[in-house]
């Protein structure tokens, strides 16, 4: 039988487009208590970087409106630590592929985190994050720039043979240069977008809300302008795009879809919501009968 | 953790700005000093609330009117209907053996979490005693409540408007229970100080703002001498030599 829902990241095949985005599912175990995890297209574990980090002091949490600002910092046990403890209890439960996310402050940070993962034969792409708004070195600076992001990019394609996935930040004048810069260092394919740099202040107190002062903003908020993201580098590049920012219905996975996404990373939806990704997924195909969508790839990136 | 739909069956303010809640959903494994955690309409995240008291089906909640979503809380109504999620984090320890004196030290709103523990407390056979502390006589709640649990309470206010006078630090100091162990819950000023006050183990349920309330997010991780834990999956409760001020 067909399988309507599926999708390709390059040459990688997922059972459908939904993936929990990295930083709003940990390594996938506290979900797998909850439900069966393998109805997911993928997962992409937490952000790890090549140190274990504690990341920043609290609160790291603060609410806006339709959304939410994070300044967790990279908080991870460390790339030696995720492959040998995360990786094999996730192995238990998870049989699909695993997406890692990994994060730097050099570039030497992202080769050796990278060059370790690629050992990990569950981990089919690696997503690298050069767009943390968190952490003061590194992190963002490398995706504001397209010689810096295509620096990383290079660096890491020359030390795996994963497919390597650009996850990038929308706090920038022109992420279709940063994309293409990307495409042109040999990127399999990009995630767009990260968390917008935003800032709360609690007027009673007269502080801001953060201990960090700024921090990521996610949520349904963002959904338009992750859309417009991912539909402006869809005109411009000819990689795979994983859409990120605000996904929160069946809906939002289509649309994304025919911005150009040929997958899609829900996010902040899984915090409030723990059943999100499931919820979305059970009502995919009900939508894609009334929209008469018979498969969902028949429709990636037909808005032009 | 499970997500169920609990009924509003009560909502009314006790003192000024706190309120008690009843709620009808299901108690069957819910531990003294876990949470749950509310979606509130309009609002993007949920609000995580102590559980003071669960029998049969019954949950009561006593929360502050803090920020937005304590105030659209305090404004619900009998009847309605919301989604929770239930039986977060791990409560407090209670296996304590043989029979022992156990103080319960609670500060304004961080009183909520320690009624059921004393009610279980007291059904195992310990002897109970609990500080209620507050920054003055009007702000005093829950004290008949503790009263009618036949455990022993003690009223601590700020201004000393009513009881002892002072901060639980200053209690300790003029009342000598000869206590073997404690819980609390409170402001973490007077947390650190009742931690550094004593040399008797116990334990602490902390406050932290949440991302997800299930420990997928760690947006709320504290580091503790034991490595890095979230307040909302490891904890609330926390044991005293586990916490560093």
């Amino acid at each position: 039988m067909v399988n309507r829902l599926s999708t390709h990241l390059g040459n990688v095949c997922l059972d459908n487009p939904v993936i929990p985005a990295s930083g709003t599912f940990g390594f996938g175990l506290e979900m797998a208590e909850i439900y069966d995890i393998n109805l997911l297209g993928s997962i992409s574990i937490k952000g790890t970087t090549r140190e274990a980090r504690y990341g920043n002091p609290l609160p790291r949490i603060a609410e806006a409106t339709s959304g939410i600002l994070n300044s967790v910092g990279l908080q991870n046990p460390g790339v030696d630590a995720v492959i040998a403890e995360e990786l094999p209890k996730l192995r238990q439960v998870f049989h699909k592929p695993i997406i890692s996310n990994i994060s730097g402050f050099s570039i030497e940070d992202y080769t050796e985190a990278c060059q370790k993962m690629n050992g990990e034969e569950q981990v089919e792409i690696i997503e690298v994050n050069v767009s943390c708004p968190n952490v003061h070195h590194g992190g963002m600076a490398f995706g504001t720039s397209p010689d810096m992001a295509a620096r990383v990019t290079k660096a890491v394609k020359e030390v795996t043979t994963k497919p390597v996935f650009i996850k990038l930040s929308p706090n920038v004048t022109d992420i279709v240069s940063i994309a293409k810069a990307c495409e042109e260092a040999g990127a399999d394919g990009l995630t767009l977008v990260n968390t917008f740099l935003g800032m709360r202040i609690d007027i009673t107190r007269r502080q801001p809300i953060l201990a960090q002062k700024v921090g990521g903003y996610s949520g349904p908020a963002i959904f338009p302008i992750a859309l417009r993201m991912v539909w402006q580098v869809a005109q411009a590049c000819h990689i795979p795009i994983i859409g990120c920012g605000g996904v929160s219905t069946a809906e939002d996975v289509i649309e994304m879809m025919m911005a150009g996404a040929s997958a899609v990373q829900v996010g902040s939806e899984n915090l409030r919501e723990p059943y999100a990704c499931k919820n979305i997924i059970d009502h995919l195909l009900p939508t894609m009968d009334a929209l008469h969508i018979d498969r969902l790839e028949d429709i990636i990136g037909i808005i032009h | 953790m499970k997500q169920e739909t609990f009924l509003i069956k009560s909502n009314k303010e006790i003192a000024p700005h706190v309120y008690e809640m009843h709620l009808e959903g299901d108690t069957s494994s819910l531990h003294a000093g876990q949470f749950v955690n509310i979606a509130i309409d309009g609002l993007y995240l949920r609000r995580p609330i102590s559980v003071c008291d669960a029998e049969g089906n019954d949950v009561t909640l006593l929360y502050k009117e803090i920020g937005k979503g304590t105030h659209m809380m305090s404004k619900m109504e009998a009847g309605q209907q919301l989604d929770v999620l239930n039986e977060l984090g791990n409560g407090f320890q209670t296996h304590l053996s043989p029979q022992k004196t156990i103080l319960l030290a609670g500060g304004g709103i961080g009183i909520a979490p320690l009624y059921l523990l004393a009610k279980n407390l007291k059904a195992a056979g310990h002897k109970v005693h609990v500080a209620l502390c507050f920054n003055k006589a009007s702000e005093i709640f829950y004290q008949e409540a503790f009263e009618q649990l036949d455990i022993i309470v003690h009223i601590v206010t700020a201004d000393g408007s009513k009881g002892c006078k002072g901060f639980i630090t200053h209690f300790l100091q003029s009342v000598s229970i000869p206590f073997d162990y404690f819980y609390a819950c409170g402001p973490m000023p007077m947390l650190k100080a009742l931690c550094q006050e004593t040399d008797i183990p116990g334990e602490v349920s902390l406050e932290a703002r949440m991302g997800c309330g299930f420990g997928i997010c760690m947006g709320c991780s504290i580091r503790t001498t034991h490595g890095y834990k979230r307040v909302c999956k490891e904890g609330p409760v926390f044991k005293k030599e586990e916490l560093i001020w």
